[in-house]
Formats: structure tokens, C-alpha cells, sequence
């Protein structure tokens, strides 16, 4: 209980976000499917974030906590990175030719 | 003061999230939408290295940070241009992977920390959670990948969704012990931790394994919005909002298209994961009726004559890597003033949308592809259709047998034109196991072979008549 207590906001936005995700694709064209899979594959990249806080949050010492930090790091931003530049290349191919 | 305006950051980001997926799903703003997307996901990445700020403390290890960043970033670069169009599914599922493998780190990390602290069960569920949901992800995404590029092949034995119950069942088991005995983390916290991690990366593999090829871009979905959900546990522990409303809108966005793409298909998800085709393929083989194979030359004639020709590409063209081929032999026909039109089957492909990509990639213009509805329109006029590497998604069973295992299923109706020319590479049956009755049919000449090589012969002929 406490912790939907301190948590009651993100919660909130569990609760929204879930809807809007929904509202969001239910229209998406057949020919967007893999697009935008590969898309919303790169925006769940954002635990890249995640990977930052713990990285700079390791002492300088623990060096357990650097190797897998750094690994986390590079993971993730292989997720986001290559994420982005793959659905661009999918939608580069999407302009109307004259 | 920094915090504040990393909060304002975080918003916007999560503001682009949603207007990216929103844009997304338009063609015509699609990329527009990834590159905004792209945009927030840098400011977010950028104000967290620069702003956030831990009980007044900032984020250390520069170094470590951008050589990480650096690292991924130009890998990722590489990886993602460097891949070829066909190969696209197997990319994303292993992009997918890293960031369910990032997510189970930063659990992993988290909770090693932890143990020196004060533990709360809110804490220790979010990090359970991401650890199990993000390893399963990473596990999955991996065999998936492998087996979209062949290295893997299909693997079921018997009772082996019994095993991936107790697999699952004993990971929960593992997991909510730790909750409950949470009273200061002890070794056997740590023993039992360890056990759930490699619980989940097992259940990964074992749950992806007996799934057929052709069905992995149904899992690929499926994982994506896994790991979305992974990355909104990492929101739920450090309070991050964007994490939360990136990972959520992911897992709810990736299981409506898992849903979608099923639905494509006509099959439910559970189907798709238990795979009720697996039985079907052993099943009694039905009687082969006789079927009438076409010279290369013939076919050349008969398309070069045509009005119309309708081709309908499939699987077979993207494994051979036809898709250029096909758009020459489409220019050759329109040179010799034959109209041809592509007809996109939804599931056609690897995945849907699969074939729109690849020859758009060949310099296929957009409005010569005709989506199912308008193809079937369309082909009561058409002279000839061109079958490329195609089979279930034209099986005429789907209407009229009610006992086939693909009843049901949306098709495009290609019996309804003046001729059919199939080309596979053998008469071996489509991924759903069943004969196509379309073959055995009078106005149907099969043309075998690999269909890049086909269309290149076809050329060269239709160049002479």
C-alpha cells in the first residue's frame, strides 16, 4: 500500500499512457506495421536512462558495478541508436517518387 | 534548480514519444515522427548526464558514460546501416534485445546495490520485475533472431509447454519468496536472485524456440512491448517519468500490433504461441492433384502479351532477395506496354509491411502497390498474375474449406484473374503445412525455381520477344 501511496502519480501516468499507446496505433496502416514497430523499439531504448543514472552512480571502486554499468550503457544505446537510424532507413524509402 | 528544468526536459520528451508514435502511423509523416522521437530521446539522454542530481548529488564517471555512449552509438550506426533491407526483422529483433538485456543489467546492478541499504518491497518488486521481464526479453529476442537468419532452427519436443509452465511457475515461486522473506537481504537473497535470472533467460528460450519462422514477427512485437514494460520498471524505480511514459506507451503500443498482426493473419495470439500448425504438418498429406509446370520462354511470352499483369510477391521474394529483380522485370513489361500492379498481401513477407519496404527499396513507386481490397477489385480484370514466392496468403482453401487450418484468413483471391503463374522453388507446402489447391488448378502454371533467378531469365526473355 505504501508503495502505490508514494507512487500514486506515475501511476497515474501507467494508467494514461496505457490508453494513449492503444489510441495510437489502433488506425496505423498494414504497410506501417514493421516501421513502426521498429520506432516504438527504439523509444522503449529510454532504459538507456536508467543505464546512466546507475553508471554515474557507481563508486569509483566498485568495480563490478562499473563493468556492468558500462555494458548497460553500450547496450542501450546500441537499442536507441541503432533503433532510430534502422526505422529511418525503413521510411527513407517511403517518399512518393515522382 | 537543475532538477527542475531536468523535469521540464523529461516532459518534452515524453511529449515527442507520443506525438513520434502518433506521426508514426501516417505515411506521409512517419519519418518525421522517428526523427522527433529521436530528438527528445538525445535531450533526455543529454539532461540526465548534465542535470540529474541524486540527494544533491550529481552523476559521476563521465568517462565511462560517453565511452559507452561512443561505443553503442557508433556500433549501432554501423550495425543499423550496414544491414541489408531483407535482413530488417532480424535487426530489430536484435536491437530489441539489447535494450531487454540493458534493463535486466540495471536491475542486476540495482540490486546489488540495495543490499547495503534499506530495502522496500515496492523497490525490490520493481527490480524483480525488471530483471525477469527484461531477461526473457533479451532471451527471446536472441533466438528469434537466430532463427530469422537460419542459424536456429525450430525446436519442440514433447511436453515442452508443461516445462515452460514450471520453468515460469518456479520463476514466480523464486521471485515472491525473495519479496516475502525481505527483511534485510541475506545470502540466500542473492542465491535465490541469481536463480531467478537465469529462470527468465530459460523461459526466453524456451518460449521462443518451438515458435515458427515465419511467425517471429508476431514475437518480435511481443518482446518489444516486453521490453517497454522493462523500461517503465526502471521508471518506477528512480522516478523517471520519461522511462515510465516511453516503456508504457511501448508495452501498450507493441501488444495492440502483436494483436493487429495477428489478426492479419486471422489467428490469435495464443494461437501463434502454442502454434496449433505444428500438428497440422504431420497431418495426413491429402491426395496431390496434377499440376502443370511452365517453360520460362512461355511465361515471357505470356506476360509480354498481357494488358495487365498483377504481381503478387511473398515470402519466397524476400528470402531470395528478388526485389530488385522484380522491379526490372516490371519496367521491361511496362516498356513493352504491359500495366503491372503489385498486390500487398497484409501479412506478406516477414513481417507486415515487410514487402512495402523492400520494394520500395528497389525503386518501386508507392501507388503501383495495391493493398488487398484494391488487388482483389482489381483482379477480375487482370490477364495474368505473377506469384512470387507466395503460398498461403493466396490459398484458396481460406474461403471455401472450411476444414483448412487457415479458414477464414483474408486472401487475395488471384483464381479470380485470367491466368496464374506461381513460382516457388519446389511443391513443398507454405509455412501453415497445407496444399494450396491454387496449383492444381486448370489456369495455373507453376514456374519453379529461385525467384531471383527467374525474374532474371524472364528478362533476358522478355528483352527477345
Amino acid at each position: 500500500m505504501a508503495f502505490i501511496h508514494q507512487h500514486i502519480e506515475l501511476i497515474y501516468i501507467v494508467i494514461l499512457s496505457i490508453f494513449l499507446g492503444i489510441e495510437v496505433i489502433s488506425r496505423v496502416p498494414a504497410v506501417l506495421h514493421t516501421p513502426l514497430m521498429s520506432g516504438a523499439n527504439a523509444i522503449h531504448g529510454v532504459v538507456i536512462i536508467g543505464a546512466i543514472i546507475v553508471m554515474g552512480q557507481a563508486e569509483a571502486d566498485n568495480y563490478i558495478a562499473l563493468i556492468l554499468g558500462f555494458l548497460s550503457v553500450i547496450l542501450g544505446t546500441l537499442n536507441v541508436v541503432g533503433g532510430f537510424v534502422v526505422t529511418d532507413r525503413m521510411l527513407e524509402m517511403f517518399k512518393s517518387k515522382k | 534548480m537543475s532538477f527542475s528544468v531536468l523535469s521540464i526536459i523529461y516532459l518534452l520528451g515524453s511529449v515527442t514519444f507520443i506525438i513520434g508514435l502518433k506521426m508514426l502511423s501516417h505515411p506521409a509523416t512517419a519519418r518525421k515522427g522517428n526523427l522527433i522521437a529521436a530528438g527528445g530521446m538525445t535531450l533526455a539522454i543529454l539532461g540526465t548526464i548534465f542535470l540529474y542530481e541524486h540527494n544533491g548529488e550529481r552523476l559521476h564517471n563521465y568517462g565511462w558514460i560517453f565511452t559507452g555512449l561512443l561505443i553503442g552509438g557508433v556500433i549501432g550506426v554501423l550495425a543499423a546501416k550496414k544491414v541489408k533491407m531483407t535482413a530488417m526483422p532480424e535487426m530489430v529483433s536484435l536491437f530489441n534485445g539489447t535494450g531487454g538485456a540493458c534493463a535486466a543489467l540495471i536491475s542486476a546492478i540495482e540490486f546489488r546495490h540495495l543490499s547495503e541499504n534499506v530495502v522496500t518491497t515496492g523497490e525490490l518488486l520493481t527490480i524483480l520485475l525488471g530483471l525477469m521481464i527484461g531477461a526473457v526479453s533479451f532471451a527471446g529476442s536472441m533466438i528469434a533472431w537466430g532463427k530469422l537468419n537460419g542459424r536456429i532452427k525450430d525446436f519442440a519436443f514433447k511436453g515442452q509447454h508443461i516445462v515452460n509452465q514450471v520453468v515460469l511457475a518456479v520463476m514466480v515461486i523464486c521471485a515472491v519468496w525473495l519479496l516475502w522473506s525481505n527483511d534485510g537481504l541475506q545470502v540466500h537473497h542473492h542465491i535465490l536472485f541469481y536463480i531467478v535470472l537465469v529462470l527468465a533467460l530459460l523461459y526466453g528460450v524456451l518460449f521462443v524456440m518451438p515458435i515458427g519462422g515465419a511467425d517471429m514477427p508476431v514475437v518480435i512485437s511481443l518482446l518489444n512491448s516486453f521490453t517497454g514494460v522493462a523500461a517503465a520498471c526502471g521508471g518506477f524505480l528512480y522516478n523517471n517519468q520519461v522511462m515510465l511514459t516511453g516503456g508504457i506507451l511501448v508495452g501498450s503500443a507493441g501488444t495492440i500490433l502483436t494483436i493487429l498482426m495477428c489478426k492479419a493473419m486471422n489467428r490469435s495470439l495464443k494461437n501463434v504461441l502454442i502454434g496449433s500448425f505444428g500438428g497440422a504438418k504431420a497431418g495426413v498429406a491429402k491426395e496431390q492433384g496434377l499440376y502443370k509446370a511452365i517453360s520460362l520462354s512461355d511465361a515471357a511470352v505470356v506476360l509480354a502479351y498481357a494488358q495487365k499483369v498483377m504481381i503478387v510477391p511473398g515470402y519466397g521474394l524476400a528470402v531470395a532477395q528478388a526485389q530488385h529483380a522484380c522491379h526490372e522485370l516490371e519496367k521491361q513489361l511496362e516498356e513493352k506496354g504491359v500495366s503491372v500492379l503489385y498486390a500487398i498481401h497484409p501479412v506478406a513477407g516477414r513481417m507486415p509491411g515487410h514487402m512495402n519496404v523492400l520494394l520500395a527499396e528497389a525503386d518501386v513507386s508507392y501507388d503501383k502497390l495495391l493493398e488487398m481490397e484494391q488487388a482483389n477489385a482489381a483482379l477480375p480484370t487482370t490477364d495474368v498474375v505473377l506469384v512470387l514466392g507466395a503460398n498461403d496468403v493466396v490459398n484458396p482453401a481460406a474461403k471455401h474449406d472450411p476444414d483448412s487450418p487457415i479458414y477464414g484468413m483474408p486472401i487475395l483471391e488471384v483464381e479470380t484473374a485470367k491466368m496464374v503463374i506461381v513460382n516457388k522453388r519446389s511443391m513443398k507446402p507454405g509455412y501453415a503445412g497445407i496444399e494450396n489447391d491454387l496449383f492444381f488448378q486448370p489456369k495455373t502454371s507453376m514456374l519453379f525455381g529461385d525467384a531471383k533467378q527467374v525474374l532474371q531469365q524472364l528478362i533476358s526473355e522478355i528483352k527477345q520477344v
